[in-house]
């Protein structure tokens, strides 16, 4: 009876033991594509980031040397534009889920903000494409900026309604028994003390738009030179990388392997400094 | 009873969440410069109906009202009166201290003012300090007008948000269980300003504390059940009252 309490007990212990086993060995080999892929783009690429890498345009076919300046430029013109429109319209987003959305219209349109998420972005550079290239009849960086805000848009909704939700409602009623109107409560009293953690939304959401391909391939395309002009096409980091990872020239894969260096730091730093900033223990709440 | 010019007057409040009726025909009336208390045992409807004195009762989402309520003569409830307005001149401070986060101290005390337009320094520098003055809170916080509200002690942000309530200059100050969340000195504190306080404002407040209805208040009102049955002289529910329910109440017979 006794012995077969404890060897019960013995069982109970080392499928305990087994199954922590199971679960620890999940995670390291969830890091190990992570790491080997940031270990072999590092290799790869770290030879070729160089001073010329920031500052020179493309070199002609058949010449080696030039860097991927304009590229580098490009990304951070269509992530800006990408902000300017997708940052506005989808903090307004969350702000009308979380505060006035009742009834089935806000219903509807938090389903469909869910549905955006989860749109392949091949397909809203389609879409993209359709509205906003076919019609000029010309790629342009004002064309891949809106396909990169349609994708921000829904995901700084979600993170502004999720964060205004967590606002107790006692802030509201104090601010409206102040004699404050609602709106300029929403605005300046809710949105206000979540606005840290929008900040953090946005830059999470920076984070996965710079690295995006698919919908700048028929929207924003290519440059090889400077471009500052909304309607022309630009260059930009993610379709640089591609077009010269798939070219037959060896010293185009090298700069091929310092553009993806230079964007997984981009993305990798954004985010840990995103996680530094959520640290900070918060007043908010 | 003197009942020639009051601030404040109540009739025949009624007052619904979605179809139940929560409270019934309650009239009250406060002269200036008086502290009127409500007591009675909890769900009575004592937040219900002071809700509905600066109509933060209509916020409910499906909650309606009936009745009237007189500032200073005119109706509350005329059609046409914007309730923003009438939250300017009858304040709130509530069970639990809700100071604004990401705001600091001096901001939470301003930003009535600010977003009511008035956005020169001097006068927003001047009202912060005149509030926390008159809430007892100014030597406390004098060095730290920048840190954020939440970061004061529980009895500190009441008091922060009865210097909030003030900053915008209320004639009439409604307070719904403002100690009930604080330690007993920090109650002490805020039964202390009320005295001073009552010189400029009117206050209505309610409260579970039976001694401290009787020590802070002029006149008292019982309600039970969604109802009020008695409303006489703080003195007289104590020592005198006239309904039988009053006098279990206050002797702790029920509650
Ligand atoms: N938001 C609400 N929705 C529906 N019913 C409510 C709501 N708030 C209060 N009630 C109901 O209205 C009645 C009066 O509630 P009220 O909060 O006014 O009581 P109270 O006297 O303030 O109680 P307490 O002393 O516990 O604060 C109660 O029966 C309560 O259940
Ligand atoms: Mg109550």
């Amino acid at each position: 009876m006794n012995e077969d309490l404890s060897l019960r007990d013995f069982r109970r212990k080392l499928i305990n033991w087994a199954m922590g086993a199971v679960l620890a060995l999940a995670a390291a080999l969830v890091l190990i594509p992570l790491l080997s892929v940031f270990a072999y783009v590092v290799k790869q690429g770290i030879s070729s980031v160089n001073w010329n890498f920031f500052t020179q345009l493309p070199k002609p076919v058949g010449e080696t040397g030039g860097g991927m300046a304009n590229a580098l430029l490009g990304t951070i013109e269509l992530v800006l534009l990408a902000m300017l429109v997708g940052v506005p319209w989808g903090v307004a987003t969350g702000v009308y889920l979380a505060e006035y959305g009742r009834g089935k219209f806000a219903r509807a349109l938090g389903f469909c903000v869910d549905l955006m998420t989860s749109v392949p972005s091949i397909v809203v550079g389609l879409f993209t494409y359709t509205i906003l290239v076919m019609p000029f009849k010309r790629f342009s960086a004002m064309a891949g900026g809106a396909s990169l805000a349609i994708i921000m848009i829904p995901i700084v909704a979600r993170t502004t309604e999720e964060l205004l939700k967590l606002v107790p409602n006692h802030i509201r009623e104090a601010g409206l028994a102040l004699g404050i109107p609602r709106w300029k409560v929403t605005l300046w009293i809710v949105l206000r003390g979540s606005m840290s953690g929008i900040i953090t939304g946005v830059m999470l959401a920076v984070a996965r738009v710079a690295g995006e391909t698919a919908p700048l391939l028929f929207t924003a395309f290519n440059n090889s030179y400077w471009s500052f002009k909304l309607d022309q096409p630009i260059a930009s980091l993610p379709i640089q990388i591609y077009n010269y990872a798939i070219s037959p020239f060896e010293d185009w894969h090298r700069q091929a392997w310092a553009g993806a260096l230079v964007l997984v730091c981009f993305v990798l730093v954004l985010n840990l400094s995103t996680r530094i900033l959520m640290r900070q223990p918060r007043s908010t709440r | 009873m003197t009942n020639l010019n009051p601030i404040l007057e109540a009739r025949q409040i009624n007052a619904w969440f979605g179809g139940t009726q929560a409270i019934r025909d309650i009239s009250i009336s406060a002269q200036p410069n008086t502290v009127t208390a409500l007591i009675g045992p909890s769900g009575c409807g004592k937040s219900t109906f002071i809700r509905c004195l600066n109509r933060m009762h209509e916020e409910v989402p499906g909650a309606s009202v009936k009745g009237q309520v007189l500032l200073s003569g005119s109706n509350i409830y005329d059609g046409g009166v914007d309730p923003v307005s009438v939250r300017r001149k009858i304040g709130m401070v509530f069970q639990k201290p809700n100071p604004f986060p990401a705001l600091s101290v001096a901001e939470n005390v301003a930003v009535g003012l600010r977003l009511a337009g008035i956005s020169k320094r001097s006068v927003l520098n001047e009202t912060v300090e005149k509030s926390l003055r008159q809430a007892a809170l100014w030597e406390e916080v004098k060095d730290k007008l920048r840190s954020p509200g939440t970061s004061l002690s529980g009895g500190q942000q009441q008091r922060l948000c009865i210097a909030r309530a003030l900053a915008v200059s209320p004639p009439v100050l409604l307070m719904d269980e403002p100690t009930s969340a604080l330690d007993p000195i920090s109650t002490a504190r805020i039964e202390e300003l009320l005295n001073e306080l009552k010189k400029q404002v009117t206050v209505v407040i309610v409260t579970h504390n039976m001694q401290q209805a009787a020590r802070i208040s002029d006149r008292t009102a019982f309600f039970l059940l969604g109802e009020m049955v008695e409303f006489d002289e703080t003195a007289t529910i104590f020592t005198n009252p006239k309904d039988r329910r009053t006098e279990h109440y206050i002797t702790g017979r029920f509650g």
